[in-house]
């Protein structure tokens, strides 16, 4: 069992004729994924890679019956298509794309959060069910099957964290990556919620970082909700104050949103946390000793 | 990105926000004649990129033109240190001289994203002139918050709540619905993260005053506006941040003397955490991008050897789909263009990594491989003990 993704996901990309990617569509089918369908608009009626590209989300639709989008479009278009895919009433849309506008956010998701399609990032790796579905940037390799749901808000430090847990001869569920940018679609929470309903996932490892509070949010209901164990690291503990660390929401200002203050709230609700970075893994399998 | 505050009050006096008469100047000279036209009595403002001006005596009243002329050879090229701006400070290269105005009462005001709700909110209270921060602390009842649905938009009944909250009436609070209203199309307009108003002024003689302003851009949105690279003052930004932003790569100097290159800013983060774990002091955060190419990684490590505090240098690559030879390659071109003698350590992860690490090893550079996150920090850390 996963969750959101699983082996018979059949998937559309919207930017699909795009360098990046026409790349990650090659890479994701490579792992098993099946795309059925591209979008870009102007382009229909082409193939490439033997994949029909379409005009628009709609009559990808209608002609593959895809209900999963990834999207690569560029920044300037990105926002126009999620409100496209939630129009054209996908079950989720994946939003790979660094650099969107806030105020374009703003809008996509009030829209967003009133359709039934469910949105990943922007700005975010994807999400990958080891085995049966890749739907992203991340590297398939370092993942194996398994029973462990990871969601992390970042990218790279993910890879980092899946790596560690597939050495320690712990396998995944699903790994989620919401995403970095101020505004997301799925925030810890939504995904925490299905992770523990999900018959596959027996723990969680969750990766947070400085600037906001989500990490305490999602602390919370984990404290009130979660009946399976959880483990997490916070990245950015001797991140110097005000200064804007590469994601535009990890900024700490005003002693808000401090790694210390995530890791003491965290702790106080029952999550095992991973102090350093390189014990992530060693971490997970703690916590599920508990 | 960030302006200064005499460009803020310039873009805000467009959407019809009253600011006080004022004039910025570059020379002391300039100050003088701005100080005799506003009557001799005047406030003279450093331009920094920072707030806390007033307690770091960036912020003064004369009563003469000459005084004013003094207060500036004094302010000009003085590094100014405020509780925001770090050790160093930021250099004053302007100065905005402004009318004093008789205050009756003072309110914060501002406008900003609300991560929770995904909405811009509009943050208001009757404690202005002080750091909103502060205020959330003390008092927090004292603070009026209103997310904007973006649907309907900030509505005229709305902004009236929050000027009559405020404790305003009459015609002052009808021309604060006004100011509200107006420096939310501005926001929306002109893509800002933040507009800060803080104080909003009621004057002695009953008129509404943005006293100081703040404006804040939306980096992802720089690229609809066409003016606001010309806007930047540089002069404000450390020289290295400048140079890795041409190549779109994520720089910040730090105060230590391990240089960092590290793909993504999550593992970025965490890469300084787990040198500081194992004892070491990390110079800069430097993230190359989550998918580092081998001329990114190139001009980052040139960018890396040009902070003179750096004497070793710690290269994490969690390249995944990425080549970790091409990688390699691109670390030593670098390395060996600009003459690098320091110790190197890199640990990489990818497709390809023997070859990367045969690459590296028989490059003739003084570095070592590590194997994982934490072998990685521990080889630099011991390699620095020992040269």
């Amino acid at each position: 069992m996963s969750i959101l993704i699983n082996k018979d996901s059949k998937i559309l990309v919207q930017g699909i004729t795009g360098k990046s990617g026409l790349f990650h569509t090659q890479q994701c089918r490579a792992y098993g994924s099946q795309i059925v369908a591209g979008v870009t608009p102007g382009k229909g009626g082409i193939h490439i890679e033997g994949i029909p590209v379409f005009n628009t989300v709609a009559e990808a639709v209608q002609y593959t019956g895809a209900t999963i989008s990834m999207i690569f479009v560029p920044p300037p278009g990105a926002a126009d298509a999620i409100l496209e895919s939630c129009e054209a009433g996908l079950d989720l849309a994946v939003c790979i794309t660094e650099g969107i506008p806030v105020r374009d956010m703003v809008i996509a998701r009030a829209v967003q959060a009133r359709s039934k399609t469910l949105l990943i990032g922007p700005n975010c790796p994807g999400i990958i069910t080891p085995g049966q579905c890749k739907l992203g940037i991340m590297p398939g390799y370092i993942h194996t099957p398994g029973k462990i749901g990871v969601v992390s808000r970042s990218g790279t430090l993910t890879y980092e964290a899946v790596k560690q847990l597939t050495d320690m001869g712990l396998g995944q569920s699903t790994c989620v990556g919401i995403g970095g940018d101020p505004i997301i679609g799925m925030k810890y929470i939504d995904v925490l919620k299905m992770f523990n309903e999900d018959p596959g996932t027996e723990a969680v490892f969750m990766i947070g970082e400085i600037g906001g509070g989500a990490e305490e949010e999602a602390a919370y209901w984990i404290k009130e909700n979660m009946k399976k164990p959880v483990a997490a690291f916070i990245a950015g503990s001797t991140a110097p104050t005000g200064k804007r660390m590469g994601h535009a929401g990890a900024i700490i200002t005003g002693g808000k949103g401090k790694a210390e203050d995530k890791i003491r709230t965290l702790q106080e609700c029952g999550v095992t946390v991973s102090i350093s970075p390189t014990k992530m893994g060693e971490t997970m399998a703690q916590a599920l000793k508990k | 990105m960030n302006i200064h505050e005499y460009q803020a009050k310039e873009i805000l006096s467009t959407y019809g926000i009253p600011v006080p008469r004022n004039r910025v100047a570059l020379t002391a000279d300039q100050v003088e004649r701005a100080a005799k036209m506003m009557g001799g009595h005047c406030v003279v403002k450093a331009q920094i990129y920072a707030g806390g001006r007033g307690k770091a005596g960036g912020v003064k009243l004369v009563h003469h033109p000459e005084q004013a002329s003094d207060v500036a050879k004094e302010l000009f090229g003085k590094r100014l240190v405020t509780k925001q701006t770090g050790p160093e400070g930021l250099k004053v290269r302007r100065i905005l001289v402004e009318e004093s105005v008789e205050i009756a009462r003072e309110f914060y005001l501002s406008i900003t994203l609300d991560r929770e709700s995904s909405r811009y909110c509009l943050i208001a209270s009757a404690e202005g002139g002080m750091d909103i921060e502060e205020v959330a602390q003390k008092a927090p009842d004292k603070i009026h918050v209103l997310t904007i649905d973006p649907f309907t938009g900030l509505r005229t009944y709305q902004a009236r709540k929050i000027a009559l909250a405020l404790g305003l009436s009459g015609t002052v609070c009808e021309d604060c619905v006004e100011l509200i209203l107006n420096t939310y199309k501005c926001c929306l307009e002109r893509d800002c993260s933040l507009i800060e108003i803080n104080p909003l002024v009621v004057t002695r003689a009953g008129w509404l005053l943005a006293m100081d302003a703040k404006i804040s851009f939306d980096d992802n949105a720089v690229y609809r506006h066409r003016e606001y690279p010309d806007m930047m003052d540089y002069s404000q930004l450390d020289p290295l941040e400048i140079t890795a932003g041409k190549y779109d790569l994520a720089y910040i100097k730090l105060t230590g003397n391990i240089g960092c290159m590290v793909n993504g800013a999550g593992l970025a983060m965490a890469t300084l955490d787990v040198l500081q774990e194992f004892g070491g002091e990390p110079a800069n955060f430097l993230d190359v991008g989550g998918g580092a190419t081998r001329e990114k990684v190139a001009e980052a490590f040139k960018i890396i050897l040009q902070d003179c505090d750096v004497k070793a240098v710690f290269v994490n690559i969690f390249g995944g789909i990425m080549r970790c030879d091409v990688i390699a390659q691109g670390i030593i071109e670098a390395a060996n263009e600009v003459h690098c003698p320091l110790p190197i350590v890199v640990r990489m992860d990818g497709s390809n990594v023997e070859d990367g690490k045969k690459l590296l090893l028989e490059s003739g550079l003084n570095v070592q491989i590590g194997d994982n996150l934490g072998d990685g920090a521990q080889k630099i850390v011991a390699m620095l003990a020992k040269s």
